[in-house]
Order: C-alpha cells, then sequence, then structure tokens
C-alpha cells in the first residue's frame, strides 16, 4: 500500500502533496481543544491497529482500516492518518518522505469519501444495521484505496499499468477482510458506547 | 516512552549525531529527501545510498534492525521492481520465459530501488532517532500548525498505552483458547477487539480531557527542551548542505551532456 520515494513522477508527488495539505489543513479546522485528546488517542490507536496482522489462507495481511477511520473521526481522519504515516515513516521505513503527501491522500480521501456516504447509515437504526453499513463501507474504502494506488502508478508512467493492475487484485481479499473486521468494530462499538462516533465529529446536524 | 518507535536504538547515549539539534536534522533528512529524488544518474544514488550508509553509522542506530526494516520495505516494493524491465519498451536485454527485458526498464528499477533505500537510510538516521516527543517540539519550531503538533503528541503519547491494552485484550483472548485461522470466527474477534480499542481510546480520551481541564490548559503546550543552534550544527548543515549542492551541480552536469 506504501508507495516509497523515487518511484512516482514530479507532477504526481507535488499534486498530492498539496491536495494531502488541503485535506488535512480542513480536518484540523475540526480539531478544537476539546476534540484533540479523543482525535490523537483515536489515531493512535488506529496506529496499535494497523500492526495487527489477520491470516488470510497460508499468508497473513496487516489492516489499514481507514474505512473505520473516516466513520469514527470524520474529515479529522486527514491529520489522523498523516500523523500515523510520518510515524511509521520516520520510525518504521515504512513508504518515504516526499510520497508522504501521495500516500496521505491515498489512504484519507476513501476514508473521508466513507464518512459521508455511510454516516446517515450509522446514526439511524440498530446495530446490525450500523454493522451492515459500515462493512460496505471498509471493504469500499480499500478499494478506493487501491485505486488511488493505481491511478497515482498509471499517471506516473505507462509501464507502471500492470503492476497497477495487480496492486487492485492483490488487495480484493483484503477488501474482504476489512470489510467484516470494521462491520464487527462498529456492531460492538454501536452497542458498548454509540457516541463514539460523535465524540469527534460532534453529532449529526 | 514510546518504546516500539524506539525499539532500534542501539544504544542510550554518545552518538556523533545526538549532539546535533533535531530541527537541523529534520531539515537534512527532508534535504536529502528531495535531492535524491530529483536525481535519476545511477552513480549518483549509488554515492547517495553510500552517504546514507554513513549518516547510519554516525547516527548510532543499530545496524541489523535498520537495515532489516529496509529490507522489509524493498519486499513491498519487490513486485514494482520486477515487473518494470518487462512492461517499459525499449532494447532487449534478455528474454525471461518469453518476455523480453528492457535496458530502459531495468535503469528504471534501479534507479527506484536506489533512490527509495538511500531516502529511508537517511530518513531513519537523521529523524529516527530522535525522541518522537522532541521530533515533535522541533516540528513545532519549523513551523508546523500548533493543532497538528498537539495531534502528533497525543499520537506519540499514547501509542505505547494503547499497544500495552492491546496486548493485554490478546493475552485474555489467548487464555481462552484463541487461535487466529481463516474463519468468520477470527475475523469477527479480531473486529471486536478493534471496536474494543476505539472504544477503550475514546473512554481514555475522556479521562485526560478531565485531567487537563482540571489543571487548567489553556490550549498551549510549553516546549521543555529548548533548542539552540551551536557550532556543530553550523558543521554539519555546512557539510550537508555541500554535499546535496554537488548531488546537484553533478546531476545538471551528467544531464547536460
Amino acid at each position: 500500500m506504501h508507495i516509497v520515494d523515487g518511484a512516482l513522477a514530479a507532477p504526481v508527488v507535488i499534486g498530492g502533496a498539496v491536495l494531502a495539505a488541503g485535506g488535512v489543513a480542513r480536518g484540523l479546522r475540526d480539531l478544537t481543544l476539546e476534540k484533540t485528546p479523543a482525535a490523537g488517542i483515536l489515531s493512535a490507536s488506529f496506529f496499535v491497529a494497523s500492526l495487527i496482522h489477520v491470516p488470510i489462507g497460508p499468508s497473513s495481511v496487516h489492516l489499514i482500516l481507514n474505512g473505520l477511520a473516516g466513520l469514527v473521526l470524520g474529515w479529522a481522519a486527514f491529520p489522523a492518518l498523516f500523523v500515523g504515516l510520518l510515524l511509521q515513516a520516520v520510525f518504521f521505513g515504512f513508504g518515504g518522505l516526499t510520497v508522504l503527501g501521495v500516500n496521505t491522500l491515498n489512504i484519507a480521501l476513501p476514508a473521508v469519501i466513507v464518512h459521508y456516504l455511510c454516516r446517515r447509515g450509522l446514526a439511524r437504526g440498530t446495530p446490525r444495521i450500523a454493522a451492515l453499513w459500515a462493512g460496505m463501507g471498509g471493504a469500499l474504502a480499500i478499494a478506493l484505496t487501491a485505486l488511488c494506488v493505481g491511478l497515482a502508478l498509471a499517471l506516473s508512467g505507462e509501464a507502471f499499468l500492470p503492476a497497477a493492475r495487480l496492486v487492485f487484485l492483490a488487495h480484493i481479499p483484503v477488501m474482504a477482510v476489512e470489510g467484516l473486521l470494521t462491520a464487527a468494530a462498529v456492531y460492538l462499538a454501536a452497542q458498548v458506547k454509540p457516541d463514539l462516533f460523535t465524540t469527534v465529529q460532534g453529532p449529526q446536524r | 516512552m514510546s518504546d516500539i518507535l524506539m525499539q532500534d536504538r542501539a544504544g542510550p547515549e554518545g552518538a556523533a549525531l545526538d549532539a546535533i539539534d533535531p530541527r537541523a536534522r529534520l531539515i537534512g533528512a527532508a534535504g536529502f529527501a528531495c535531492v535524491t529524488v530529483a536525481c535519476s544518474w545511477l552513480p549518483l544514488l549509488l554515492a547517495a545510498l553510500i552517504l546514507a550508509i554513513a549518516v547510519m553509522v554516525l547516527s548510532g542506530r543499530a545496524v541489523g534492525p535498520t537495515l532489516r526494516r529496509m529490507a522489509a520495505m524493498d519486499g513491498f516494493i519487490f513486485l514494482l521492481i520486477a515487473m518494470l524491465p518487462f512492461t517499459t519498451p525499449g532494447d532487449p536485454v534478455f528474454t525471461l520465459w518469453g518476455f523480453a527485458a528492457s535496458r530502459e526498464g531495468i535503469v528504471h528499477s534501479a534507479e527506484i530501488l536506489l533512490t527509495a533505500n538511500a531516502v529511508v537510510l537517511a530518513l531513519l538516521s537523521l529523524a529516527g532517532t530522535l525522541e518522537p516527543a522532541v521530533m515533535g517540539q522541533a516540528l513545532h519550531r519549523l513551523g508546523t500548525p500548533e493543532r497538528l503538533v498537539h495531534l502528533l503528541l497525543f499520537t506519540i503519547r499514547y501509542i505505547e498505552v494503547l499497544r500495552a491494552e492491546h496486548l493485554r485484550l490478546r493475552r485474555a483472548m489467548k487464555v481462552r483458547g484463541f487461535r487466529p485461522g481463516t474463519s468468520w470466527h477470527t475475523y469477527r474477534s479480531l473486529g471486536y477487539l478493534v471496536g474494543m480499542l476505539l472504544v477503550r481510546a475514546v473512554e481514555r480520551s475522556e479521562r485526560v480531557l478531565a485531567a487537563m481541564k482540571c489543571r487548567g490548559f489553556s490550549g498551549r503546550m510549553p516546549v521543555l527542551s529548548a533548542f539552540a543552534y551551536g557550532p556543530r550544527d553550523a558543521v554539519f548543515g555546512a557539510g550537508l548542505g555541500a554535499v546535496l549542492i554537488a548531488m546537484i551541480a553533478a546531476e545538471v552536469a551528467h544531464g547536460a551532456f
């Protein structure tokens, strides 16, 4: 999922950085003093969750959970996921520095899209219906992320096109797993603590 | 402190880079990344990688784990690197199972491999050896928006706390006989685990906010470490700056011929 330094064309890198900066700025507007601790601790928990390895057949994948991040954080998912990617790059060496903007955009933009598509379904109805919407949102976020990664590669050169297709195919099982996990997580949260989804975003208007 | 973020440090103290101002190290890592990404002449990229290795040696990072991290990143991009020679049109060099590998594609693959490794190595060595909270404060002093810095500092502070919570929940699952596999039960259980982590995170944040309010938090975090540029930072900055300018000059000169 992480794109590394040196792979992308300069216009893609710069465009991604500009768009990501806009998204982060929009997300920070929501983060008042009252909401910063919740957003920060949730951002830390998404960082920890991304270290969980989930078995698929003989192999295993690590979670991204950007759909869930979008459902819980709304626009604040942009700065939260940016912070996670920054820490992963600096301390773990995942991804790179100049591609930080593109990587943030690839992961956070689907989170925000899922937030807008699924928040109504989450706010009304039983935990079961919320879980259904969340499952679709979780799977959709990974699909959109794989598409964005593929698009960033394809825009950088025709030669990347087969690799971009392969990235998308490789993520189909990940979509299923993320969808199931997101649904289960939301099912539990909707029963135990329904205001999880309004702590950072504020109540539905 | 965040153990998981600091686990690759070789020794507690005494590395040559420790004396350099954190801000100078962050600027150095960013400058090195931008220049290296802009270069495309292979010998130059090789020189950049060697420079990054030299910085790693000076930085006090454990060499083995750091190189393992680099190898893990190469694992991520292996597919991309391996496919490029066959998908780039150009002069065929050799054929494998009927597919021709082009010279241009091989050169492009080598470029990406060298750039990615050099940048990550320099980043891990210059910025990754900072104490995470110090990195946040240095970013603040470099003009990062205050809200973003607060978010970063909160995240750094609570990563280790939540990781401990995660491990505690995992231990509880294990005691009850949970063994992960490819099954509906596994995905549901891990989903509940993630959900529980989030619920506990929010409840913790409520307590943290209450404690902050109780102490009259006004929206500013006092900066504990006073940063000051000294002669060492001037030497570091001048040295790295000279190398980067030399790299740009070499790239431009090579492109001119």
